[in-house]
């Protein structure tokens, strides 16, 4: 494993008597991609501002290779950061913008020079020098933008929603080439964003925030299986939640049935929230089935079928390949892999019901609204 | 509908422009009466450096209005980045506050500075004459001030803060991040500003008239006090340089204002 670089400690933050982030407590380590995942207003991007020395916490302290670091200024640390809407500054070319870290921190030109030219290579921006930041497409400000801040050599690059401003092809592209980079260079990344795929598939380590607070931190694949709580399953991939009780270790009831789990280390009889993944439900024939129900809505999503269907008056969402027509019966199959099994929580019956669904579902859960500082 | 409006536009800029009009044909005349074109000449401009006395006002109003406008405009963006930075409600009350000079009468203006100076100075440095060159510095600069803030605040509200936020990042102190980065932002505030400032202070009679002493008069102080006597051709020579340095600078500082928000533009459209 290798060895602790950051920690943040019991951090809070204030702004105009509303708390933005309410008892942050995390740990980074040397060489890791972190992703601070959540909707907006979820207080990540304040938490990356702390990092940077752009906000001084309320309470609590930064430490940063063991020296507690909150009243640092950002210049004095060693960390650099992408910003949002990448922050070139246009008065200036590719070069210059590449170069103003080195040259802030005069260093001597032959080395400014090969430092610089380098960097271009690696963003693949060669022979762009003497470009004018206005003649570059989104793509390339992004490009540029990450050398300026990687040329400097930081121990930590800090990465604000980097992608959110490209389409969704070259998002795809920037993702594969940020991680490549992070690989080639071994430097820590911490990367904020609202979009779970991303995390997902770039993190080494993904926190999972909302209202200020962390509600998750793990691995993407344990994030995925093992949300804590509904919230973390709702946001994370689609969930059908459901309230149920586990009887005793392994075996769960809802919807009057028991079944069996992999989950154990409950009280008895605790009301807890059962989460089964859209993708985890097989259709079977009704006399097969371990529920019966009724599909209410069907859309093609290209890679499966969005099935809806009624149990008991409660919507679940399938994904399955076979076409369903509306207003069938059918039945469906859990194996006890497929039930993952969560304590309550504030966020019970908040989520996971699919009585509203729409096919612009997601469209409207996407919303990238600016957070607020 | 739209014919009115033109044929109104026009209009207008004829009763703007006209009078300009006729002191500039005056200027060029060769018969001393106003009312009678006699013939071309060039000779009230040779006239006029040949005087100088007039030159010397001249150089005088000169020398005021671009220190006046310089120390205005420096005093004023810094002023600027320090009202931008206060929180929303602080900022309207300093907005207000720094408009307020501009709306209040010059006389008053000129009274209350002229007041305050025979005050500080006689009272409390012992001078016997107060009413000096620096006295009316001090009074054109004070008058500046809020042209300059006003030309340079929509500068820094259009700015993109994380730009500042991007200099300290990559090592810049506050200072140096003001150095490299924003001042480069808000230049066409300050250009702007700062040229204004100028036209404000070259023409300035009232507030003059009543803080500068007998030893430096301004060109405006003075042709006021010609108005009793007949004004001689070769001032409207002079008037005629006068307004087209001011034109040339207006329409400099329309250009850069204009070419500034193209930029943006260009640089937003992505």
């Amino acid at each position: 494993m290798s060895k602790e670089l950051i920690r943040l400690r019991d951090l809070i933050m204030e702004f105009d008597g509303e708390r933005i982030l309410d008892g942050i407590n995390l740990y980074i380590n040397d060489h890791e991609f972190l992703t601070l995942l959540g909707p907006s207003g979820c207080g990540k991007t304040t938490t990356l501002r702390i990092i940077g020395g752009f906000l001084t916490p309320t309470s609590g302290t930064v430490i940063f290779d063991g020296e507690t670091i909150n009243d640092v200024p950002p210049y004095k640390r060693q960390i650099n950061t992408v910003f949002q809407r990448y922050a070139l500054f246009p008065h200036l070319d590719v070069y210059d913008n590449i170069a103003f870290g080195l040259r802030v921190a005069k260093l001597p030109k032959q080395e400014i020079d090969a430092r610089v030219k380098e960097m271009l290579e690696i963003v693949s921006l060669r022979g762009y020098e003497n470009r004018h930041i206005d003649s570059l497409s989104g793509g390339q400000q992004q490009r540029v933008a990450i050398a300026r801040a990687l040329v400097n050599r930081p121990k930590v690059l800090l990465l604000d929603e980097p992608l959110g401003a490209l389409d969704l092809r070259l998002r795809k592209d920037m993702q594969n080439e940020l991680k490549r980079i992070q690989q080639a260079l071994g430097i820590t990344f911490i990367y904020v964003t609202h979009d779970q795929e991303e995390a997902l598939s770039m993190s080494d380590t993904i926190v999972v925030m909302d209202k200020g607070r962390i509600q998750q931190i793990g691995k993407p694949e344990d994030i995925y299986n093992e949300p804590k709580n509904a919230f973390v399953a709702d946001f994370i991939g689609e969930s059908n939640i459901l309230d149920g009780v586990m009887l005793e270790d392994y075996r769960v009831k809802f919807f009057d049935r028991e079944f069996q789990c992999v989950d154990k280390g409950f009280a008895p009889n605790e009301p807890v929230d059962v989460v089964i993944r859209p993708e985890d439900v097989d259709i079977v024939p009704v006399r097969e089935g371990h529920l019966v129900g009724k599909v209410t809505a069907i859309t093609f999503k290209g890679l499966n079928y969005d099935i809806i269907v009624e149990f008991k008056g409660f919507k679940w969402l399938i994904q399955s390949t076979d076409y369903q027509a509306v207003g069938s019966t059918i039945g469906i199959r859990l194996n006890p892999e497929d039930i993952h099994i969560m304590h309550k929580s504030e966020y019970s019956g908040m989520f996971g019901d699919y009585s509203s669904y729409s096919a612009e579902y997601d469209e409207l859960t996407e919303d990238a609204g600016d957070e607020k500082e | 509908m739209k014919r009115t409006n033109r044929f109104i536009t026009i209009l207008i800029f004829i009763f703007l422009y006209i009078p300009m009009a006729v002191l500039v044909v005056a200027s060029f005349n060769t018969g001393k009466n106003i009312t009678h074109f006699d013939g071309f000449t060039l000779q009230q401009y040779v006239k006029l450096f040949k005087d100088d006395g007039l030159l010397e006002l001249l150089r005088n109003s000169l020398v005021v209005s671009i220190l006046a406008s310089l120390i205005a405009t420096a005093f004023g963006t810094v002023a600027a980045i320090g009202i931008n930075g206060l929180n929303p409600k602080l900022r309207k009350a300093a907005m207000s506050l720094t408009n307020i000079p501009m709306t209040n009468p010059d006389i008053v203006t000129g009274v209350s500075l002229s007041l305050l100076f025979v005050f500080v100075g006689s009272k409390l440095l012992g001078q016997r004459n107060s009413l000096t060159f620096w006295t009316l510095l001090i009074a054109h600069v004070t008058f500046n001030l809020p042209y300059v803030i006003l030309n340079i605040m929509p500068k820094l509200k259009q700015m993109d803060e994380s730009l500042t936020d991007a200099a300290l990042d990559l090592g810049c102190t506050h200072v140096q991040a003001f150095f490299k980065v924003t001042i480069h932002e808000i230049m066409p505030g300050i250009i702007s500003g700062a040229i204004m400032a100028f036209t404000m202070s070259l023409d300035d009679f009232v507030i003059s008239y009543f803080v500068t002493g007998l030893d430096f008069v301004t060109l405006p102080v003075e042709i006021y006090s010609y108005t009793k006597k007949p004004i001689q051709p070769k001032i409207y020579a002079m008037f005629t340089l006068l307004f087209l340095l001011i034109f040339v600078l207006m329409v400099i500082s329309n250009v850069i204002q204009l070419m500034g928000d193209k930029k943006r533009q260009v640089a937003r459209g992505k």
